[in-house]
């Protein structure tokens, strides 16, 4: 409920501001000749393009800041926190120049086109409203010339109007609607992560075989854009790709704490499987009281779109046998075939005191990495050029194998793992949680770019 | 339609969380209908008793010790609020002291995340609470169906303590007149300082008896106030009869819409009490005109 209202409000933000950026335009007329002539030079400098953005105020100096609109409070906010580490590492790599980030980013010397990155961070809370607002803060006040971080969808797609209309680039963290880059896509706005689609095309066809075919289903979706077109895109690949059919559908608020009566709904479904569309707070409260109502005894579990984060909450004991989809497992590190899997892996221990990332961690961390690869081959931090780099559909080696974004809808072409819990006795260490039993290709799982109905706007 | 068992699971399911709700309710309701202050830092109080008894049954593995030290420190936090800051705000009006306690909320909150971080952490049922117990067709857990034991129980206290006790007999006299209280040589000022402190410790238990049955996260306190909130006014305001009787409507609305369809559940809770103030504003246990 909140989610719809609090977008609304995210579109109205803008006219204001543009208002007051009118205003200050006329301030800056009245004052008259010195400022004019102040930004025409730099302007000259950077190749005589009209000004969009921030752009040229925001690369005046030697530093160039990028905004992170993280949750840091709220359902989410465990998944936040682990992408304010990601884009910390990205930064601190792309500032020294480390090998690490010349995978993704090889032009990349020191710094973004030689100036220093500089990080601002806030909360946003989960709410789209909070989320704007703090995006605001970053392109007025700290001239971002990068608006980057988000794990909610509602989140993603209000930050991705925003900064569309303020032209500058946003790369979005975590997002797993198919809105994002379907219906609400938006010129300035890029996906680096995996969603709805990809996951669910890929699980499904895995868990069939897996747990065998026309089995029940019960569904625990959380009441936003993500739950609604999450649990669909699941429903329709395991109806086609194994028979199952969905017995019980309990939608509720995002963020809700007591899911007895949902539970109980459940148990008297006749379902045999649970399919957990709940992430983050919401995913960690479902299932920890579902195996307390003995549903865990009698129902296999999938989470087609999971944060890394569940089992450190939940424990082994209650996430064996789980079947599920997340952006990037650690010991993808082990397997030789991911070389920068295990130099991420490596860096962020070194950099966090040996804690292993988590997927939103990885997902923020690439996310940087090609925003500045695209900042490097445009040769300029003008947006309308970054923008259109970042389209060319120009293949990196990310963590996880190759990267590029596509550029008819800005979905990034990102490969992932399907995980399954592993039984207590099995793990090898405190975080060895799951075992890695398909590296996905993404590019085979992304949809027609037709199908979600994405129409890009002007660059300018 | 839903089958007999299914409607019988959710009523008690809805009694359950019902109880539970009222207890967790009762705190906001002890302060405001014996100060008239009404406490936003209700929630805050709550996270930080489930906190403590996270960390205290953590490393005793004594639930009962848990609940103990959660509640004592809430009640040390709400007596150190008191005396230092809301005292001074009694004379206020509503809006300012809505103000302070919502700041010290923020306060309180940030400490437990800067603690405990923001990840969700996970209580296990103590001992005598591990497991599941049949009833009928419904499978529960164990500690669910003890709490509603432990909610009553403690409710019931609560209400001895509140209407048959001298000191109980003091505070709501001392709201209705304090300066005549005063006149009969009785301390209203430490009768207050009691009933707030009273009113927070009741909060921090309701967290740590709350913690197995949720996941903990510093920012469940806001969702516990408007929980509580609902409860109150529709039970009516600084009634604590009412508290339970809000508390009981609530968790079977919730119950009861969810069997039908859970998208609704919350928002039936809002029309209920949305129905609760047109008709009847001061709640449905509450007196009228009362300050």
């Amino acid at each position: 409920m909140n989610e719809r209202k609090n977008k609304g409000d995210a579109v109205d933000q803008p006219r204001r501001l543009v208002l007051k950026g009118l205003a200050g335009a006329m301030g800056a007329a009245a004052v008259g000749v010195p400022i004019l002539s102040g930004m025409s030079f730099s302007a000259v400098a950077q190749g005589a393009k009209a000004p969009i953005g921030n752009y040229p105020a925001g690369v005046s100096g030697n530093t160039v800041v990028a905004g992170l609109t993280v949750d840091l409070t709220g359902p989410y906010s465990a998944q936040g926190e682990e992408e304010r580490n990601g884009y910390e590492l990205a930064a601190e790599q792309l500032n020294s120049g480390a090998a690490q980030i010349r995978r993704i980013s090889p032009l990349t010397k020191k710094g973004v086109l030689g100036k220093t990155l500089k990080l601002q961070a806030g909360d946003s809370e989960t709410k789209p409203n909070s989320a704007v607002q703090l995006a605001t803060r970053f392109i007025t006040n700290d001239k971002a010339m990068l608006v980057a971080g988000s794990t909610s969808s509602a989140v993603a797609i209000a930050l991705e109007n925003y900064c569309n209309r303020e032209r500058t680039p946003y790369m979005v963290a975590i997002s797993g609607s198919t809105e994002t880059t379907g219906e609400k896509c938006q010129r300035y706005g890029f996906r680096p992560c995996w969603y709805a689609y990809m996951a669910c095309k890929a699980l499904a066809p895995v868990v069939a075989k897996e747990l065998g075919k026309n089995r029940k289903a019960a569904y625990l979706i959380p009441d936003y854009t993500y739950g609604h077109t999450t649990a669909k895109q699941f429903k329709d690949f395991s109806a086609k790709d194994g028979g199952w059919t969905s017995v019980s559908e309990q939608v509720h608020p995002l963020g809700a704490t007591d899911y007895s009566s949902y539970l109980i709904n459940i148990a008297n479904s006749g379902a045999d499987t649970l399919v957990v569309i709940d992430y983050g707070a919401d995913s960690v409260n479902s299932i920890k009281q579902a195996k307390e109502f003995g549903i865990l005894a009698k129902m296999k579990v999938v989470v087609p779109y999971m944060s890394s984060y569940l089992a450190n909450s939940l424990g082994a004991e209650t996430m064996q046998g789980v079947y599920a989809t997340t952006n990037f497992w650690w010991t993808m590190a082990e397997d030789p075939k991911y070389p920068g899997a295990k130099e991420f892996v490596d860096a962020y221990m070194k950099k966090f005191g040996g804690k292993r990332p988590q997927d939103s961690a990885f997902v923020a961390y690439l996310g940087m990495a090609l925003w500045a690869d695209g900042v490097e081959r445009a040769g300029s931090f003008y947006p309308p050029e970054v923008v259109k780099a970042l389209e060319a559909g120009v293949k990196r080696e990310g963590p996880t194998g190759q990267v590029w974004f596509r550029g008819g809808d800005h979905q990034a072409a990102v490969n992932f793992p399907i995980v399954r819990g592993k039984k207590p006795a099995d793990m090898r260490n405190k975080d060895d949680f799951f075992e890695v039993i398909e590296v996905v290709n993404g590019e085979s799982v992304l949809p027609p770019l037709e199908l979600f109905g994405c129409k890009l706007g002007e660059y300018v | 339609m839903p089958s007999l068992s299914l409607f019988l699971s959710q009523m008690f399911n809805g009694l359950t969380a019902g109880l539970l709700l009222a207890l967790i309710s009762a705190g906001l309701t002890i302060i405001y209908g014996t100060l008239g202050v009404v406490n936003f830092a209700h929630g805050a109080l709550f996270v930080v008793g489930a906190y403590v008894g996270y960390a205290v049954y953590g490393t005793t593995q004594s639930f009962v010790l848990a609940v103990a030290v959660g509640a004592l420190v809430a009640l040390v936090v709400g007596l150190i609020l008191e005396r230092g800051l809301v005292r001074l705000f009694y004379d206020r009006p509503p809006e300012d002291q809505i103000l302070v306690t919502f700041g010290v909320a923020i306060i309180l909150v940030e400490i437990m995340r800067g603690i405990f971080g923001g990840v969700n952490l996970s209580v296990p049922s103590p001992e005598w609470g591990a497991g599941i117990v049949h009833l009928g067709s419904l499978i529960y857990p164990k500690y669910r169906f003890e709490t509603l034991f432990i909610s009553a129980g403690t409710l019931l206290v609560l209400y001895l303590l509140l209407y048959r006790t001298k000191i109980g007999l003091i505070v709501r006299a001392g709201i209705e007149d304090s300066l005549m209280v005063s006149m009969l040589g009785i301390n209203v000022k430490r009768a207050f300082f009691i009933v707030f402190g009273l009113g927070a410790m009741v909060a921090g238990y309701a967290g740590t008896i709350d913690a197995p049955i949720v996941t903990l996260q510093p920012d469940m306190g806001f969702r516990v106030l408007i929980d509580s909130f609902v409860v109150v006014v529709i039970g009516g305001i600084g009634s604590f009869q009412g508290a339970i009787v809000g508390g009981i409507i609530a968790g079977e609305i919730l119950s009861l819409t969810a069997m039908f369809d859970p998208s609704y559940s919350q928002v039936m809770l809002f029309v209920a009490m949305a129905l609760v103030l047109i008709f009847r504003p001061q709640g449905i246990m509450g007196v009228e005109g009362r300050e």
